[in-house]
């Protein structure tokens, strides 16, 4: 019990992770999947951060008075994927935008019925085209 | 619309117009106390960032986009890329590999210092001008 | 760095070359966000492209007579730095990506005025440079982390140029389901370095290699392991998660198809190849983890399964996009049987594959430029209009099937030998099996295009006279032809490179 309790911040990850994975797979509103997308991304920031810390540690600022700090390298490597999830979740937002404008829908399901639709349409147009044309000949 | 939103938030705006400044000057400790403590280019070009945006949600975008257009911004993001990377070019032509910042002073330790420090004034304006260029592209947005 | 100083001029660049070939592009993109000319884009982008390939063909050069080159980024040495590392497997990836970025940047000029309103197309040229950086960086660093970073650079511009497609609203679901599936794929091998990074404390290539054999009994190095592998078999579009891959190669602008389906899943079948051998080890990866009963049946349903969809396909780049997934499933067999043969053979059919079908799908975007539409309907008897692109696409689909004379051939016959060698006889014939299935949906191609009854003046008849393609685009398709038909009669140097490439990475790094 102490050993599972010891490793709570395993547990959150685990948690959030999934969580993340699941609104991923379930959810047909895009904007609920790209929540899910963050969530997913933030459980493994938070895996990295506290892989860093150092049980006593201080915050890695050089001090007299200090002989143990923290781990800086995680903090500093998730800094770095904090900034790509940021640009990962803004294109996204900035697509999704643009396919409620193109298709008035944010929910998968409408949306491939309206891509569905407009293929089935240019489908046919080409068939009828090349069928006129052997008709022709 | 205007005239209506701006007299309904006078409050908003006066309180604002007292912070802002005082967020820039923080923004501007962040940058650059970066190579002593806590804090860098990133940390910062985020807070200067919120400077412009709470600018903007308080004003009105299109008043924020007269003090800084977006073709500037764009600039803005571009230059500083530039000068992270033209930073580790003229390490190149000092002598050093890429990055390698010792070189760029007469001793390695300013060298070193000058080295983080410009690689995060590029990091710091790029990141300023792509959140404000985010936020402006989705708040233009008209129905 | 004393020893840096003393060098002359000419020994220097040499010694800088490894940065200058991700500094370049680095610092091009942004230029072209200032110069905000599509034409100064377009001509930055052309020769940038072509002097990294320059680049890294003398990068080539120096690690085929010598040893591998390491460079230590800002002079921090190896454990604590960041280095990239260039042998002879990455040179070649390098060169490839670039020479490939140089030739379908240049094509690129008329077909993306096409489809791309024209105040957009300096930012295209921009998220094209950066795609490259990424690329190439993904190939050169040796830091597990800064794999990564790369990785999303390249990503993010990726998702940028689909999204930048014509059809709407289909381009931006296209892109979404990337993104989506890409970061997944890539958070997954964030959280891999991270077990391996809590497993070891290390993030350099080389010392993780070091160091994992003495903690490869714990649980954190088995589950970075399987992170990491799946992570990267969404990347490089293996066949359970390939979804991502025919819409984002259908539906993106045509230069970015030709670009992408000759980069950006080989440079992730390279990281998996650097992964699997080298940081975890040829021993630990196939004999402890037994990966080959993984990745093997999931290669050979790949390529036949892929090969079958590709048959049903009725739009020419949603069918190339199919027959490139089950073209993967090839390289990863190679890959999946350990042995020096397998592995040059799939670093051939990266190459090879890697030529042919952006030739290919640039043959399909210069049909697409004057016809409007790539429906396998609409390509009735187009040799008599557009003889010089149909021969095109006739010649890289033969090269696609394998038969002699042609690259493919080389690559087919290197992995037959290679899966004889170990007495997979049942994978040869596979491997055939497939091949005429390649042989089906390339001739039905080729027979919709040539032999077709349908006359010209019905042609005309409709009111459209369909010209050949811009000669820019038509001389760059074939360029990469000849490359590739070069690379199939002249085989033999190439395959010993080859062949000393899969040595040093199954020896590990030096």
């Amino acid at each position: 019990m102490t050993t599972l309790l010891a490793l709570f911040n395993y547990w959150i990850v685990i948690i959030l992770m999934m969580t993340g994975l699941y609104i991923m797979i379930t959810r047909h509103n895009l904007i609920k999947k790209l929540i899910g997308l963050s969530i997913f991304q933030t459980a493994i920031f938070y895996f990295y951060i506290s892989l860093g810390k150092v049980t006593g540690g201080s915050a890695p600022i050089i001090d007299p008075d200090v002989t143990t700090y923290s781990n800086p390298l995680p903090h500093v490597l998730i800094l770095t994927a904090i900034v790509v999830g940021v640009a990962t979740t803004a294109v996204g937002l900035a697509l999704i935008v643009r396919i409620y404008d193109n298709t008035g829908s944010i929910e998968e399901d409408d949306i491939r019925e309206h891509e569905l639709s407009l293929i089935k349409d240019s489908e046919q147009r080409i068939n009828k085209s090349s069928m006129n044309k052997t008709d022709q000949g | 619309m205007m005239q209506k939103h701006q007299q309904r938030h006078e409050v908003l705006q006066v309180i604002s117009k007292l912070l802002i400044p005082f967020i820039l000057l923080f923004a501007l400790y962040v940058q650059f106390h970066g190579d002593f403590g806590p804090g860098g280019g990133f940390q910062a070009g985020v807070i200067f960032a919120s400077a412009f945006i709470l600018h903007g949600l308080i004003f009105g975008v299109t008043k924020t986009r007269k003090v800084l257009p977006a073709q500037a911004l764009k600039t803005g993001m571009a230059l500083g890329v530039l000068l992270y990377a033209g930073t580790g070019v003229a390490s190149l032509f000092l002598g050093g590999n890429f990055l390698d910042y010792s070189v760029l002073a007469h001793d390695p330790l300013h060298g070193q210092h000058w080295g983080i420090f410009t690689i995060e004034l590029g990091v710091g304006l790029t990141v300023t001008c792509v959140m404000i260029i985010m936020f402006y592209s989705f708040s233009l947005r008209v129905r | 760095m004393s020893a840096v100083v003393e060098m002359s001029v000419m020994e220097q660049v040499i010694h800088h070359l490894p940065a200058l070939i991700i500094v370049l592009p680095l610092m091009i993109a942004p230029l072209c966000v200032i110069f905000r000319n599509r034409i100064v884009a377009w001509s930055l982008t052309a020769v940038t492209s072509g002097i990294c390939a320059v680049i890294a063909a003398c990068l080539l050069i120096l690690v085929k007579n010598g040893a591998p080159i390491h460079y230590a980024l800002g002079g921090w040495s190896s454990p604590s730095g960041i280095e990239y590392y260039i042998d002879i497997s990455n040179a070649l990836i390098l060169l490839l990506v670039s020479s490939i970025s140089t030739v379908v940047s240049v094509y690129s000029l008329h077909s993306v005025d096409q489809e791309i309103p024209r105040e957009k197309h300096y930012l295209f040229y921009t998220a094209w440079l950066l795609c490259l950086t990424g690329a190439l960086g993904i190939a050169i660093t040796c830091d597990a982390f800064n794999v990564f970073v790369f990785l999303e650079i390249s990503s993010l511009s990726t998702y940028l140029l689909i999204a930048l497609g014509n059809e709407r609203p289909h381009s931006f679901m296209a892109s979404f389901r990337y993104l989506i599936m890409g970061s997944v794929g890539a958070s997954f091998i964030l959280l891999g370095i991270g077990f391996l990074y809590a497993a070891t404390g290390t993030l350099n290539m080389q010392d993780l290699s070091e160091r994992i054999p003495l903690v490869a009994e714990s649980r954190t190095v088995i589950v970075a392991f399987a992170f990491i592998t799946v992570g990267l078999l969404i990347k490089i579009a293996m066949f359970p998660v390939h979804n991502w891959l025919p819409n984002a190669y259908q539906y993106a602008p045509s230069a970015v198809s030709s670009f992408l389906a000759g980069t950006a899943t080989k440079v992730s079948i390279y990281v998996l190849m650097r992964f699997m051998f080298d940081v975890f080890g040829t021993n630990y990866s196939f004999s402890q983890m037994l990966l080959s009963n993984v990745l093997m049946p999931l290669a050979v349903i790949g390529f036949i399964l892929m090969s079958v969809v590709a048959i049903f396909q009725t739009d020419l780049r949603r069918l190339l996009a199919y027959s490139s997934i089950a073209q993967i499933g090839y390289i990863i067999a190679g890959v999946s049987m350990a042995t020096q043969a397998g592995l040059s053979a799939a670093m051939i059919h990266i190459v090879n594959h890697g030529l042919i079908k952006s030739a290919l799908f640039m043959a399909t975007g210069c049909m697409l430029y004057r016809l409007g539409s790539v429906h396998i309907q609409s390509l009735r008897q187009l040799i008599s209009s557009m003889p010089i692109t149909v021969s095109a696409f006739a010649f890289g689909g033969i090269s696609l099937i394998g038969l002699p004379l042609t690259a493919g051939f080389i690559s087919k016959w290197n992995l037959i030998t290679a899966a004889l060698e170990k007495d997979w006889w049942w994978l040869a014939a596979l491997i055939l099996v497939s091949s005429i299935l390649a042989v089906v949906y390339i001739g039905k191609v080729i027979q919709m295009t040539c032999f077709s009854p349908i006359t010209t003046e019905n042609n005309q008849s409709s009111g459209q006279v369909i010209s050949e393609a811009p000669t820019l685009m038509w001389v760059s398709t074939w360029i990469l032809l000849l490359a590739s038909l070069y690379l199939g009669i002249n085989s033999e140097d190439f395959v010993a490179l080859t062949q000393q490439g899969a040595n040093q990475v199954l020896g590990g790094f030096k």
